[in-house]
């Protein structure tokens, strides 16, 4: 590595990240256990030197939120996971009063019989505030890595809401003023399509899609995740899963699937998938995961797959 | 290596960068100034300026969906190296066929009077039936303005196709699109004038006050406005129809944000973003760029496949109203059109078929896909004349 993981942060004033040139970032990547396209390293690489957010779209599966661990565990920064569902609102996502503490508070110190002003400025200090992932992550003296996961499972409010952060990095809460931010966090944005981001949200970010990977790509992961198994049968393994992807499925299934099935196979130790057809038959849970598909892949595609893949 | 040449008059690479921005807006991307001076950016960013560097860089800033994601390297490919394609040659002004002009109509449904597909002779052609059923209904020309509207409405599409049809079919998909009613969310959402109290907010809030309830807060249930997806048969049999429903489909999509259009005959496209585009000439040769193929075979059950796979989960949910415009004359086994609606409607939609045949005296849904399709539709209707699609209106409120 020519640049120390520590050393690196995001604009305003990116110190020690100047040098770096994105295939760096890709090799980075690669060390680190992720095999990332040209485009996903480039618009990373983009996002870190410019400071502004990454949005990143793909089926599920694809690896997306991998990549916002992958870059918090290189650059050693902390990551801060904002997991958004429907109904999710500023309490949750930004910041809350701790109101048990407040008002136990107020009891004690009624007693004690202090002035008004002088117990409101107590109970509506840090002291009393709970932080929530998008308030934390501005506050952070090292800047850290921000994922929002599944952005488009949140409503269409929240997302404007997320736009007023992520272009001005500030949080304004009317009892103690604006907050801003003490680092820049590096945030990420996942999407798999559940419904369609706004154009505004969509111009704030760099963007990159993530597909399913190719063959040597797909290779690549393997043997950088499961180091054990040995390549004749990893050949085996993603031929497989390739093939199997173009096969009329209701749920493609992702890396993630492929990796889980490899691990399935290889605990299993089976060292060419065409040895055991009832024991292959049976790993395919890890492959298929609805009712309709378990049964479009009958022992017979299986075993034509299989052959193929062989 | 294929290299770009500088025009003379370019002032330098950011004056190349505006032009490529104007190219890709022109290819119907949603970019402004701002993704120029982004772009701009990137560039000095992005390590040593190779073509390989500088096509990684201008994608993440210019591209914003999956879609405009797999269009990217072809349209960089075209404006800058010399071997591509500058220039889309349909914008230059082809030779338009004469039609007959009225006046007063809006020079857009002009365009769209000439362009909606196909190169036919100005005269639809006339079906047998069709003047005899004039005559049974008893419309003379001869009458008010009001009554020969009326008469208008009752002719079979096919029959008549005047450019003031194509602007009623427009107004009418707007009147229909109002008339689709929004239905109000489970959940309640907090409200500065909702009609509930929030208590739990409230309660909550009062903490703070020492457990004296001292601000009002309430919720109410929010709007959800439903969406509706059209998907249009334009194969050869739907020919003529195809032409109006077209005209129709652009009401709906240009007046209703959350309106989804598609366009099959042996493949499936998406044509809500040319529809949507404001300038009707580009919009058109989008279009007939997008159509090709117009006219021709249908295969409704592997169209139907292809959208269930590729756009469904996007654009139809439990709100949606999916409006389905065909003959029902297919090629594909009625098995397939079957098990794909079973599909969609898994989704939790309402599945409305229109049928244009369904209108003519003694039709049965005897055609093998129909008879497959009408156990999985909520609504079977027949829209031959815009008096129908006008009928469909309280249907559309009550779904």
């Amino acid at each position: 590595m020519r640049h120390g993981a520590a050393g690196l942060s995001v604009a305003p004033s990116p110190l020690g990240y100047e040098e770096m040139t994105w295939t760096d970032l890709k090799d980075q990547m690669a060390t680190a256990g992720y095999v990332a396209s040209d485009e996903l390293a480039m618009a990373l690489h983009l996002s870190i030197s410019q400071g502004r957010p990454l949005l990143l779209e793909g089926a599920a599966g694809v690896g997306k939120t991998q990549v916002a661990k992958t870059i918090a565990g290189i650059r050693g920064a902390k990551l801060i996971r904002l997991q958004c569902y429907e109904g999710l609102d500023a309490s949750s996502a930004i910041y809350e009063w701790n109101y048990q503490r407040q008002l136990l508070a107020i009891r004690a110190t009624s007693e004690t019989g202090q002035g008004i002003d002088k117990v409101e400025d107590e109970i509506f200090s840090e002291k009393y505030l709970l932080e929530r992932p998008l308030l934390e992550a501005i506050r952070q003296n090292d800047s850290p890595v921000l994922l929002i996961d599944e952005v488009d499972r949140a409503d269409e409010e929240f997302e404007a809401y997320l736009l007023e952060i992520l272009s001005d990095f500030q949080i304004s809460i009317p009892e103690l003023g604006t907050i801003n931010a003490v680092s820049r966090p590096l945030v990420v944005l996942t999407a798999n399509g559940t419904r369609d981001l706004s154009d505004a949200l969509r111009r704030r970010c760099f963007y990159s899609f993530v597909g399913y990977p190719d063959r040597k790509t797909e290779l690549a992961i393997l043997a950088a995740r499961c180091p054990d198994i040995d390549d004749h049968l990893a050949l085996q393994i993603v031929s497989f899963v390739q093939d199997l992807r173009k096969e009329d499925l209701e749920k493609t299934p992702g890396i993630a699937e492929m990796l889980d099935w490899a691990t399935a196979i290889a605990g299993l130790g089976v060292n060419d998938i065409t040895d055991n057809p009832a024991a292959l038959q049976a790993t395919m849970v890890c492959l298929l995961k609805t009712e309709a598909d378990s049964a479009a892949i009958t022992s017979e595609v299986t075993q034509r797959l299989a052959g193929k893949a062989a | 290596m294929q290299v770009t040449k500088f025009p003379t008059r370019a002032a330098g690479v950011s004056d190349r960068m505006a032009d490529f921005m104007a190219h890709l807006r022109l290819n119907g991307f949603r970019i402004g100034v701002q993704e120029t001076e982004q772009a701009l950016l990137a560039i000095a960013d992005c390590g040593r300026p190779t073509m390989r560097n500088v096509r990684l860089a201008t994608k993440s800033v210019c591209t914003g969906s999956a879609h405009t994601f797999a269009r990217f390297d072809d349209l960089f490919d075209a404006f800058w190296k010399n071997g591509g394609r500058v220039r889309n040659k349909d914008r230059q002004t082809p030779p338009r066929k004469q039609t007959p002009d009225v006046p007063g109509m809006h020079s857009s449904l002009r365009a769209w009077q000439d362009k909606t597909g196909l190169e036919e002779s100005g005269e639809p052609d006339e079906p047998e039936d069709g003047a005899e059923e004039q005559d049974a209904n008893g419309h003379g020309t001869g009458e008010l303005i009001a009554s020969r509207q009326r008469q208008m409405r009752d002719t079979d599409l096919r029959q008549f196709a005047s450019p003031e049809l194509f602007r009623e079919a427009e107004i009418l998909a707007e009147q229909l699109g109002k008339a689709m009613r929004h239905r109000r969310s489970r959940r309640l959402r907090k409200s500065k004038s909702g009609s509930r109290l929030d208590l739990r907010k409230m309660i909550r809030r009062s903490l703070a006050y020492g457990g004296e309830p001292m601000e009002v807060f309430r919720r109410h249930n929010p709007r959800r406005p439903s969406e509706l997806v059209i998907l249009l048969d334009a194969s050869g049999s739907m020919t003529l129809y195809a032409k109006i429903f077209l005209a129709f489909l652009r009401g709906f999509v240009t007046t209703r944000q959350r309106t989804e259009a598609f366009l099959f005959h042996t493949r499936l496209v998406r044509i809500s973003d040319a529809l949507r585009d404001k300038d009707s000439l580009r919009a058109l040769n989008r279009l007939s760029l997008l159509a090709n193929g117009f006219g021709g075979g249908t295969q409704i059950g592997s169209s139907l496949a292809h959208f269930n796979k590729s756009f469904a989960a996007q654009s139809v949910n439990g709100r949606s109203i999916v409006l389905i415009i065909s003959d029902g004359y297919d090629t594909d086994p009625p098995a397939l059109i079957q098990a794909e609606l079973i599909k969609l409607r898994k989704r939790g939609c309402r599945l409305i078929w229109v049928n244009p045949l369904k209108g003519w005296r003694g039709y049965e849904a005897v055609a093998g896909a129909m008879t497959a399709a009408l156990p999985h539709v909520d609504l079977f209707a027949s829209a031959s004349t815009l008096g129908d699609l006008a009928d469909l209106e309280p249907h559309l409120a009550r779904l």
